[in-house]
């Protein structure tokens, strides 16, 4: 009996690391974004700013997906649907004059839930490449209703006047302010993610990943369980959606094209799916290499593709897993 | 009142009869063994008894109260624990990690977001206990990936533990064991007696008669004979059908 005692508290202290791996990456990271603003303009190369801004959006968006995706093994490649929400909550209110930041977010997230809800419980009767050609079924459903919505524009979307007011504040009417606000944004979800994923629902969520049959031979019904990590992951999304519309100042469908769901695909498989740090670093890198090969060539995606390809090939778990090879961050548990 | 009764179970698959009117009254506190030969059908009668595969006809209730019809996860919570022939548990996951989870999933909300789950005592403290039980405490640490043949035939044993089971479905827990490794086994499952109901499918008949108190046979899905592993033993039925085929491969 000792024994086990002594055994508990290893466990204790074992699961109690002063900060682990994907905390020090993720901070790492997000002292780099708060950086980049002010090497922008010093070097007298303020657009940084707003393409940064994007990438933060979008970096949000690779988060969410990595919650079903990497520790839910759910591949949602509709969840282009998600960020669409986003930024037609922010023009649709926009356009009834509700401009304040905080009531958009609160629309946009209600919105995905209820959405993320509906179609999560019909996709999740399914499972592997069926759930992913169900989720793209429906996230192309979302595309088509505000392609026909010809109050927004249809097709060519709308132009927004203004950005969002935070409690009636302009403080996103400067490039920094949505930059900064984005950050916060960014930081917040990344530690209630993190949170989440060691909850008693991160464990269940993990453990339906590893082995369904096994987890309803202990008495879990994956399904709740699944269902509610999808609408998180939407609602999460959405508020990237919001940002982007802000930051575009501009509302299509394109948002919400199956590209853009391949692309946030991509973005958590690039950065090491499971592990919430990655994705960030992968939308970085997805949308760098989109600026810099994009300058360099027009046809920037064949070499985009090779990249990809090369990542695969020589680091499955993207770039966590490159820097796990080279002596960075924790152990693979 | 029995602890398990199993009424008419029928599954078939076509033409062909996996379970074939099978009828079982399992006392409380008893250990009940399945035996029979390959392709009888005592998987399938185990994963219809633990509601991972639905029956045809036929009734199953725990304590009295019916449960044909409810799924695995609520047949668990209920009382009734299965164990797996091929092993089954979460790779990733520590061995303390593994049996934590079927503790949580009886003890207190899952929708729980926030608090560090690694960190609750009470979770630890009794998948501690299951492992202690099924003699695998001093592995708690290890990625269940990283455990040897027979430490994960333990492991299956301590997640259905955890669970607190009144009535415990182990399919071949010895698979694959051998020698010393087995009957400190076999004496692990022993100390379980009287506690719980066990169910035990099992083709180590060493291990069988050192533990049943009933002995089922089952072949071709049918029930051909009941009773004390003795009696069994010497039913001529039994010798035909089943045992005398392995006396006859051992000679």
């Amino acid at each position: 009996m000792t024994d086990m005692t002594d055994a508990t508290r290893v466990t204790a202290a074992a699961t109690r690391p002063a900060l682990s791996g994907r905390v020090k990456a993720a901070l790492t990271l997000f002292v780099l974004f708060a950086l980049m603003p002010p090497l922008a303009s010093a070097l007298n190369d303020p657009f940084y700013v707003l393409i940064g801004t994007r990438i933060l959006a979008y970096a949000i968006a690779a988060l969410a997906l990595d919650l079903i995706l990497g520790f839910g093994a759910m591949v949602s490649f509709g969840h282009a649907a998600y960020l669409g929400l986003g930024t037609y909550a922010v023009a649709i209110l926009s356009g009834f004059g509700i401009n304040d930041l905080l009531v958009q977010i609160l629309a946009a997230t209600a919105m995905s839930a209820v959405f993320a809800a509906v179609t999560g419980a019909i996709s999740l009767r399914t499972r592997g490449v069926y759930f992913i050609m169900i989720t793209l079924a429906f996230g192309q459903m979302a595309f088509f209703f505000f392609i026909s919505l010809s109050a927004y524009g249809g097709d060519d979307g709308v132009a927004l006047a203004s950005r969002s007011t935070l409690l009636g504040m302009e403080v996103l009417k400067t490039d920094f302010g949505l930059y900064y606000t984005t950050l916060v944004m960014l930081i917040g979800l990344f530690f209630l993610c993190h949170r989440i994923t060691k909850s008693r629902f991160g464990r269940v969520l993990t453990g339906i990943r590893e082995n369904p049959t096994r987890m309803e031979a202990i008495g879990f019904a994956p399904f709740r369980y699944q269902l509610t990590a999808f609408v998180i992951s939407g609602c999460i999304t959405a508020m990237a959606g919001v940002v982007l519309a802000n930051q575009a100042q501009f509302v299509s469908p394109a948002f919400m094209s199956w590209h853009k769901s391949g692309e946030l695909i991509v973005m958590v498989v690039l950065g090491g799916p499971g592990t919430l740090a990655g994705p960030i670093a992968g939308a970085v890198a997805a949308l760098l290499l989109e600026e810099w090969l994009g300058a360099l060539s027009e046809h920037w995606k064949l070499f985009f593709g090779l990249f990809l390809v090369l990542m695969v090939l020589f680091s499955p778990n993207g770039i966590t897993g490159l820097l796990k090879k080279l002596g960075f961050g924790e152990k693979q548990k | 009142m029995t602890a398990l009764t199993v009424t008419d179970l029928c599954k078939h698959y076509g033409a062909l009869k996996v379970t074939d009117h099978v009828s079982l009254d399992i006392a409380p506190g008893e250990i009940h063994a399945i035996i029979g030969p390959n392709g009888a059908g005592k998987t399938t009668l185990i994963a219809q008894l633990s509601g991972q595969l639905g029956s045809d006809s036929g009734r199953v209730a725990l304590d009295g109260k019916d449960i044909t019809h409810l799924s695995m996860p609520e047949r668990v919570r209920l009382g009734l624990a299965r164990s797996f022939q091929i092993t089954s548990v979460l790779p990733g996951f520590t061995a303390l990690e593994n049996v934590a989870l079927a503790v949580q999933a009886r003890q207190g909300s899952s929708f729980r977001f926030f608090g560090t789950v690694a960190a609750e005592r009470a979770l630890n403290a009794a998948a501690m206990e299951a492992l202690h039980e099924a003699g695998l405490d001093h592995r708690a640490q290890i990625p269940a990936r990283s455990l040897s043949h027979g430490e994960h035939r333990r492991l299956e044993l301590a997640i259905a533990l955890a669970t607190k089971p009144r009535v415990l479905l182990l399919d071949e827990p010895l698979a694959g064991v051998g020698g010393e490794d087995a009957e400190t086994f076999v004496e692990n499952l022993r100390r379980l007696k009287g506690r719980l109901t066990m169910v035990l499918i099992e083709h180590d008949m060493d291990a069988v008669f050192a533990l049943a108190d009933r002995v089922s046979v089952l072949v071709y899905g049918r029930i051909i004979a009941t009773g004390a592993p003795d009696a069994i033993r010497s039913d001529p039925e039994v010798r035909a059908a089943y045992l005398g085929e392995e006396e006859q491969e051992i000679a």
